[in-house]
């Protein structure tokens, strides 16, 4: 029986045991991590690194994550941040060889209410001074490029418009994490799977290596990419984030044909929806309120979640949920992200991407790597530093990133 | 969904609180003596921990009432309930 079965494909990585010294360790093997040791190689020369992950690659939130790209945000930092993870991602398919299903079908906001109009349309205004292409559409035009879309006025909620940035689109998730892990793999980065960071070894205030569940690992630098677990690794570590960590709900559907363009989100009613190239129809919700490591949340925010997918699109009503899961989200409270320098000297850190963390994968490793590599941060992260807390230059996206982060 | 025993009311669902975030952050003594560093810590920076968390909770469509919740972030099991103004119990003690 085995004779007839065609061999394995070739494995797109190998599953090297650590070393015991690498020049840089970056923990957490999703999408940014892969991303930050990809560009710590391409970009900086920087190859013997590891990157630790507990799980399995790509297997938190990098699988969890609803894979919308856009870089529409409201203020000059963020769309900096944005807009270059956007000019990133439009060539990353060609880079790393590997057809990721990057499909650049556009992105709606809606409007609802006359204060939605007004933000959007002045985000709009930003969006453009900062050479992202936006435009607002009317109901009309909205309903031109979503058919299915419920633009009546019997909605408790109508659709008073809409911002649209054409060059926005999707993914397919796991592909950007196997075609970075690829190409890591390629340049000498080890990827090391099963692999707990228990614990960091200083000398003084530098970091000089890490413990883990597979044996202590020295190293001279290290980059923490774990999203929802950044704090736990910054207690190790000495030190404290100003994350919160919340579940984050999304859901699939059973496979349909085609019925859905582009990709649709609505803050004021707050789910988004888009349809992966299978067929499922893809949505978000809401973060659950509460403080929640526990990768699942609650029913009756899935719940809200479908009452607005369904007012918005009738035509959902008599679909069924495939699949519901949760992810654990690292909030800040400005809404930002921190990709930074901390208290410890040669440790940095990437964290507090929330909700929105997938479209910045390219734009944070890029980012981080060059301050990982030269222990100061890019002009594009500068901003993004953990000292705005403390001097109040924060990047309050809270709502002007055309959805609650 | 979590089932939540407010103190005045008795357990109900969760969709009858809204969540106050982590609890005992007390405002400062005497504000003026701050440094930009303690304002931080103070508006920003709160405990994350994965495992036991103090927490406070309103009963918005019940009492109104604020009160005090020990909950584990992992496994989202409430070990404690307790008002507004009182310690929280000691892990296996009274």
């Amino acid at each position: 029986m085995a004779d007839l079965l065609p061999e394995h494909p070739d494995f797109l990585w190998h599953n090297p045991d650590p070393k015991p010294s690498y020049d840089a360790v970056v923990v957490g093997g999703g999408g940014h991590g892969l991303a930050t040791a990809y560009y710590l190689a391409k970009n900086h020369g920087i190859t013997n690194v590891a990157v630790l992950e507990r799980g399995w690659l790509a297997g938190g939130n990098m699988a969890r994550n609803t894979t919308i790209i856009r870089s529409n945000y409201l203020w000059d930092e963020s769309a900096a941040m944005y807009e270059h993870s956007l000019k990133l991602w439009e060539g990353l398919p060609e880079e790393l060889e590997y057809d990721f299903l990057f499909s650049q079908r556009g992105v709606m906001n809606l409007a609802h209410t006359l204060g939605d109009v007004r933000e959007s349309v002045r985000r709009v205004n930003a969006n453009k001074l900062n050479g992202i292409d936006a435009e607002w559409i009317d109901p009309q035009q909205v309903k031109e490029l979503c058919p299915i879309i419920n633009i009546q006025d019997d909605l408790r909620y109508p659709v008073m418009g809409a911002t649209y940035q054409p060059r926005a689109g999707i993914a397919k998730h796991d592909h950007v994490a196997w075609a970075f892990a690829r190409r890591c793999d390629e340049m000498g980065v080890d990827i090391i799977q099963n692999c707990e960071v228990t614990g960091f070894v200083k000398d003084g205030d530098r970091v000089v290596g890490v413990e883990t569940s597979r044996g202590r690992i020295s190293t001279g630098k290290v980059g923490l990419c774990a999203a929802g677990h950044s704090s736990v690794l910054a207690e190790l570590a000495g030190f404290r984030l100003p994350i919160q960590s919340h579940p984050l709900q999304a859901l699939v559907s059973e496979l349909h044909e085609e019925v859905h363009p582009t990709v649709v989100m609505s803050n004021h009613v707050h789910v988004y929806v888009s349809q992966a190239h299978k067929g499922e129809l893809v949505m978000g919700a809401g973060v659950d309120a509460y403080n929640g490591y526990g990768q699942r949340g609650a029913f009756h925010v899935i719940e809200e979640q479908m009452a607005a997918a369904v007012e918005l699109f009738p035509v959902f009503a008599r679909a069924h949920v495939l699949r519901t899961w949760g992810g654990i989200v690292d909030i800040t409270l400005d809404a930002s992200p921190i990709v930074s320098k901390t208290p410890v000297d040669q440790m940095y850190v990437n964290c507090g991407w929330g909700t929105g963390g997938f479209k910045g994968t390219p734009g944070a490793g890029w980012s981080f790597a060059h301050t990982i590599a030269t222990d100061e941060p890019h002009a594009l992260n500068e901003p993004f530093c953990l000292e705005r807390f403390e001097t109040g230059v924060l990047i309050d996206e809270h709502g002007a990133a055309a959805v609650a982060h | 969904m979590l089932l939540i025993e407010c103190p005045y009311c008795g357990p109900r669902d969760e969709t009858e609180y809204h969540y106050g975030g982590e609890a005992h952050v007390p405002y400062p003594e005497d504000p003026f003596e701050l440094s930009d560093r303690e304002w931080a810590e103070y508006l920003f920076y709160r405990n994350n921990p994965k495992g036991l968390l103090k927490e406070r909770w309103v009963h918005t469509v019940g009492c109104r009432r604020w009160f005090n919740v020990v909950r584990d972030t992992a496994s989202y099991e409430i070990t404690a309930v307790y008002r507004m103004g009182e310690n929280a119990p000691q892990p296996g003690g009274q």
